[in-house]
């Protein structure tokens, strides 16, 4: 079955077997091994991408149904050197331990904010409640999620 | 986990969903957000040969005002109902259900007629139907049919579905400023209800219960009690009546008794302040 996505901005196409996971897909065939494979149970969000700028469990979404879609992986936010504003958040607040569940957080966090650019401290917890840490380092990822919610517009946007 | 092989076509209408259906009968699933089906498959608890992907019919995700009623199309996910303006003014306790599900990424592709058609006792938005007093449009290849919330989860999984059916539409009539409450009980935020309770109150008062037998149910006996008058806290007392709840690694059935009686207590109370 023939694929056609653009994963950050590039576009892509492979014959794929219809089973082929999107996480297997992006990992595997794309060569983008920044998503990671947590819990494989659409659990714990290590896999998280956008699908169209919303975030979605890679690993429970077949490749055949991205079909067309425009995909954002972790290797897609910063601009060269320049680190996306969530990135650039999370270094800041020291939002990672282990460091695993990282990418899907930061994803997990761009969706969060691009539907709500002003969350309150709730709203945050609440937003990543598909998102697992096993270092339970969460404190810190929700004050780093707050900060980048703070940066002007248009700073971020430069 | 990876699923077992199997065909896939793309339905690009409801026509050719039905027929790819009836072509393949028993054998084909169909694929809306997947995340139902999909975890199953990867475990292999379900090996369907066929999965008919109908998640790009477009003509079937919608929220339309019609007079009394809401109607939803099936491929309707759970962040637009939540997000739903003509939910949120007229049938507000669908759209907070639907943002209780899963979690965000979950319901940026889930659908409520995935939901439905699942049957899974342990769903939040079979309940809510339920209490609604919802009625869910099939078709097939013979035509289309409507079937009430209250006759459609028949068994574990099982509904009135016909394997040469789609979930085209749900229906619920508008609250008119009624009462409600959904309860969720559970230990980890994105889990599956351990109990839960929907409640409606008002002119059609319903009241529904997740995870408290083999499918989706009405909570019969709290509802026939408060038809006869008695008290929110005398007609909870009643919520496990006649019901056999699972007993699993988060609650024994007596504990899930127990939580039903609580809980729908608490729904009843909030419902009527």
């Amino acid at each position: 079955m023939k694929v056609s996505v653009r994963v950050n901005g590039v576009g892509h196409e492979h014959e794929v077997e219809p089973r082929t996971l999107l996480v297997h897909y992006l990992r595997d065939v794309v060569g983008l091994t920044g998503t990671n494979i947590g819990c494989d149970t659409s659990s714990c969000g290590a896999c998280t991408v956008l699908i169209g700028g919303e975030s979605v469990k890679s690993c429970t979404v077949l490749a055949v149904q991205a079909d067309g879609a425009d995909i954002t992986t972790i290797e897609g936010l910063a601009d060269g050197d320049r680190l996306h504003p969530v990135q650039e958040a999370f270094r800041e607040h020291h939002a990672l331990q282990c460091g695993y569940c990282t990418p899907g957080m930061v994803m997990a966090a761009v969706s969060l904010l691009a539907e709500n650019p002003d969350p309150t401290e709730a709203e945050v917890r609440e937003g990543l409640e598909g998102n697992l840490c096993r270092c339970t380092g969460y404190h810190n990822i929700v004050k780093a999620i707050l900060a980048a919610a703070r940066v002007p517009a248009e700073s971020a946007a430069s | 986990m990876i699923p077992a092989a199997f065909d896939y076509q793309r339905a690009s209408t409801l026509d050719e969903a039905v027929g790819l259906l009836s072509a393949n009968g028993e054998d084909a699933k169909l694929l809306a957000g997947g995340h139902s089906l999909l975890p199953l498959m990867r475990l292999r608890l379900a090996t369907p040969a066929l999965l008919i992907d109908i998640g790009r019919i477009r003509e079937l995700s919608y929220v339309r005002d019609e007079g009394d009623r809401v109607a939803i199309g099936a491929l309707t996910r759970h962040r637009d109902l939540e997000i739903s303006e003509a939910l949120r003014a007229h049938v507000p306790i669908l759209a907070h259900v639907a943002a209780q599900v899963g979690d965000p990424q979950v319901r940026h592709r889930g659908t409520i007629g995935g939901s439905i058609s699942h049957g899974d006792p342990a769903s939040d938005l079979p309940a809510a139907c339920l209490a609604l007093g919802a009625t869910f449009r099939a078709v097939g290849p013979k035509g289309e049919r409507t079937i009430a919330a209250g006759d459609f989860f028949r068994g574990f999984l099982e509904t009135a579905l016909a394997a040469d059916e789609v979930l085209t539409e749900i229906s619920v009539p508008k609250m008119d400023g009624a009462g409600w409450s959904f309860q969720k009980f559970n230990r980890r935020a994105q889990d599956w209800a351990i109990v839960g309770v929907a409640a409606v109150t008002g002119a059609n008062p319903g009241v529904a219960l997740v995870n408290m037998g083999m499918t989706p149910l009405r909570a019969t006996a709290v509802e026939e009690a408060l038809a006869s008058g008695a008290s929110g806290a005398e007609a909870a007392s009643h919520a496990a009546d006649g019901l056999d709840p699972p007993s699993d690694l988060n609650a024994s059935a007596d504990y899930r008794r127990h939580l039903a009686r609580v809980l729908v207590r608490r729904a009843l109370e909030e419902a009527a302040a």
